[in-house]
């Protein structure tokens, strides 16, 4: 047992370094069309194709299809660095999301088609998996799709849509047939989100920008060829797609970043004429904080090693999930503690630094948006009740 | 001993149900908070008639002559229906220390202006780097002939865009952080001087940074030099009353947060039916308990005057802040998606919590200030540190 890097992992790190300082830090112009709402899109794609021409798009992709075939110490090497310089990760929808679900279970035809797209970043996907009336009930949902022809129609609508206004494909649960079990009877569609009777609502969040979207379909028709596998078998593709998610929802690296953004400003941060750092009950949570971070880390580490050897995630990456977004959580709360009482001021229509504090709006902004990680991917009521079954076999 | 309200409490509480019946329904909330400055000046009037903005006013200047019980019975309503009428920056805290310590004359002329309705005020006394400490203070005030003449900057002042008059906390003597040589002036908002930055908090108030050039103070509030006991007495009644709105706001967060468990339905059943929903439920039920015992507690010492007072104080401050934001925190999580939205008031609540944790020293400040007075040796301490009721 031991987690020292070779020196090809070493000659690896420098890579991956030089690669993020070209295309990234020095990049100020990508970084602030990242930053920005209005020009959010357009930054995450300029940004991917930036990896995907370095060749490091799809590194939980098959060689075969396109991925890096890197170990899990260089996985975890590029997350480090990623998250270290400030980098985003990718869009998951497409990436990590229905992709592995198309290389898994989708015919040659839908591969060849689909695959290219989603690494050159031509398609940006959204998830239509929750509904109005089937959210952590997931597999109760009721959108209907019926064939005609060589066409399905699809009637009904999705919920809590992530970047819908901005998709060009959406990939969908609905429901074929509603005889059996709910788990039995669903199944797994691609559709064009250009497709006639297709609708975006916006919903406006607790975090003040949008991402959340309701979507309806009326009499919408999805060319037989777009369902994945087989009619009815949906559910078992969806279930493999989650598990996915989960591993990705962790971010144990940007945890790190997270934390030690916000020891520097402790750090900065007079209280009573001492930094706050050396307050004794901040340090006491920020360490807390960070002493789950180490743990978490390893957890991460040991799942995806176990994976390398050719081990299917399980249900072990619940647990990811779960204290993933707690620790995720606690430095949201923690940035706002640093904040003081500028942690609950809005930007508006002002500058960045008219607020007067860096941490000013941004700090408020990510705990907000930061709730919904307990919330989305299964919620964390959710991952225990299926650690508490699967894992510890209560 | 008694916890129930007066007749004439019970009064003020129904009038204020009733006027959050009538006028913040969820969408009457948004369109108020929408207005300029963040709030209704129809609702300010209805105030004044209304006799709310009398309470904690001596009769002499036309006002009611309540306490601290009675303040509390209104900002605990105004917490139940997210009320955004600046009652802290105007009534609290400039009438509190007009009241405190302005002169007889000054008190005279400006209190029944407020009293009906007429003048709106704030507190400018956080700077950029005084976190929490009070007595953190830079902003300069220098005596030139019979003027003082105040520059510097103050920051995250309530209120500040509606007020007709500030009082600003600057420096007369002393160190930047010495209590001594703090002074409390008046000074007209509309002072060209006066350069404010406006913008709005996570709950749609208003707030301003103010950079002050050579500003004329109108008048010293108490005497020059000694504004940071003023300061502290005034802070400590603020401190009762957002104790009270946060308690208003966790009731109304945990009876909805009940009402859509009861009704959401997954899995064929009602979500209240899970039991580990069941028991996340009651941990916020216990939270806010916590929050009303504490507050009656800090209430009755306040108006006592007892030794347990201070400490009260920093307990209530303290469990305000980890109730706030536990009870917050799971309001939105049981609500799954729709706690994210804007579509309920959940969020609105929540971020009223998350303020109100930061004003006037978060948990963690008001912990340590509670360690250092209950560790103090014996013979100093004395009998304060002892808990015994009030
Ligand atoms: C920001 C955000 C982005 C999202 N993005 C997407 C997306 O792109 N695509 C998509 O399809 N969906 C998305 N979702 C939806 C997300 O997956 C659902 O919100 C989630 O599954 C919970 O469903 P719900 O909101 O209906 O809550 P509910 O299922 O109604 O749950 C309400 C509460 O009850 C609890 N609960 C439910 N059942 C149980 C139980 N059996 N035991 C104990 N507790 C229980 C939940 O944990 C929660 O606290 C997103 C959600 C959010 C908040």
């Amino acid at each position: 047992m031991h987690t020292r890097f070779s020196e090809e992992d070493i000659a690896f790190r420098d890579e991956v370094r030089a690669f993020l300082k070209k295309a990234w830090l020095d990049n100020t112009e990508l970084q602030a069309k990242v930053g920005a709402l209005s020009t959010m899109r357009e930054g995450m794609i300029e940004w991917q194709k930036a990896l995907n021409a370095q060749g490091w798009i799809a590194p939980n992709w098959p060689v075969e299809h396109g991925g890096t075939g890197w170990s899990v110490t260089q996985s975890f090497i590029w997350d480090s660095e990623r998250a270290l310089a400030g980098a985003p990760s990718v869009m998951p929808f497409g990436l990590i999301m229905v992709a592995p679900v198309i290389i898994a279970y989708g015919n040659d035809a839908q591969k060849a088609k689909f695959l290219p797209r989603i690494l050159a970043s031509e398609d940006w996907w959204c998830q239509g998996y929750s509904e109005p009336g089937a959210g952590s009930d997931l597999a109760s949902l009721k959108t209907k799709a019926e064939l005609d022809g060589d066409d399905y129609v699809i009637n009904g609508s999705k919920i809590w849509t992530t970047y819908a206004q901005y998709a060009d494909w959406i990939f969908c649960l609905v429901r074929t047939d509603n005889s059996g079990r709910k788990q039995e009877g669903i199944t797994f569609l691609l559709i064009d989100m250009k497709s006639p009777g297709v609708t975006v609502r916006p919903i406006e969040t607790i975090d003040g920008f949008h991402h959340l979207n309701e979507v309806f379909f009326d009499n919408v028709r999805v060319p037989v060829e777009n369902r994945i596998g087989e009619e009815g078998k949906g559910w078992t593709y969806a279930k493999s797609l989650l598990v996915h998610e989960r591993l990705s929802i962790a971010e144990v690296a940007d945890s790190k970043r997270g934390l030690a953004e916000v020891r520097e400003l402790a750090r900065q941060e007079v209280n009573g004429g001492q930094p706050l750092l050396n307050d004794p009950l901040f340090a006491k949570r920020l360490t807390d904080t960070e002493i789950e971070l180490m743990a978490l880390e390893y957890t991460e580490l040991r799942a995806l090693a176990a994976i390398a050897e050719g081990k299917e995630p399980g249900p072990e990456s619940s647990l990811l999930k779960l204290q993933g977004t707690e620790v995720q959580q606690a430095v949201q709360e923690l940035r706002m503690d640093a904040a003081g009482y500028y942690s609950q001021t809005l930007q508006g229509d002002l500058g960045p630094d008219q607020l007067g504090h860096a941490f000013a709006d941004y700090a408020q902004k990510q705990y907000f948006r930061g709730r919904a990680s307990s919330i989305y991917g299964g919620s964390n009521e959710v991952q225990k009740n299926i650690t508490a079954k699967y894992v510890l076999g209560l | 001993m008694d916890f129930n309200l007066s007749e004439e409490q019970a009064l003020i509480r129904d009038s204020i149900e009733r006027f959050v019946a009538e006028n913040y329904e969820f969408d009457k909330r948004n369109a108020t908070v929408a207005m300029e400055h963040g709030f209704s000046s129809a609702h300010w009037q209805q105030f004044a008639e209304l006799g709310w903005l009398s309470i904690p006013f001596a009769e002499e200047h036309g006002g009611f002559g309540g306490g601290h019980v009675d303040t509390m019975v209104i900002m605990h309503e105004f917490g139940k229906g997210l009320v955004a009428e600046p009652y802290l920056p105007t009534v609290i805290l400039f009438g509190g220390l007009l009241q405190a310590g302005g002169s007889q004359a000054l008190q005279a002329d400006l209190l029944p202006q407020l009293i009906g309705g007429q003048l709106q005020g704030a507190f400018a006394y956080l700077e950029r780097q005084s976190r929490y400490a009070l007595s953190d203070i830079s902003t300069r005030a220098v005596k030139e002939g019979n003027d003082w003449v105040l520059n510097g900057e103050k920051t995250v002042v309530l209120n500040a865009g509606a007020a007709q008059k500030i009082i600003v906390a600057a420096r007369a003597s002393g160190e930047q952080t010495d209590e001594a040589g703090i002074t409390l002036f008046m000074v007209d908002a509309g002072d060209s001087g006066i350069d404010a930055t406006y913008y709005r908090m996570t709950d749609g108030q208003e707030a301003a940074n103010l950079r002050l050039t050579d500003v004329k103070a109108e008048a010293v509030i108490g005497a020059a030099g000694e504004g940071f006991g003023l300061m502290q007495q005034v802070i400590g009644d603020a401190i009762l009353a957002v104790a009270a709105n946060a308690l208003g706001a966790m009731e109304a967060l945990n009876a909805q947060t009940l009402e859509y468990c009861k009704t959401r339905e997954q899995f064929g059943v009602a979500i209240g039916s899970f039991q580990a929903l069941q028991h996340r439920m009651v941990d916020m039920f216990q939270a806010c308990e916590n929050q009303r015992s504490l507050l009656f507690r800090a209430v009755c010492a306040a108006d006592a005057q007892s030794d347990d007072a201070q400490r009260s104080l920093h307990a209530l401050k303290v469990m305000t802040g980890k109730a706030g934001r536990h009870i917050g925190g799971e309001a939105i999580q049981l609500h799954g998606g729709m706690g994210m939205t804007d579509e309920l008031s959940v969020g609105f609540y929540v971020k009223r919590l998350m303020i109100i944790n930061t004003l006037f020293g978060d948990m963690d400040y008001h912990q340590q200030k509670f360690i250092d007075l209950v560790n103090r040796p014996p013979a100093e301490a004395g009998a304060s540190a002892r808990p015994e009721a009030a």
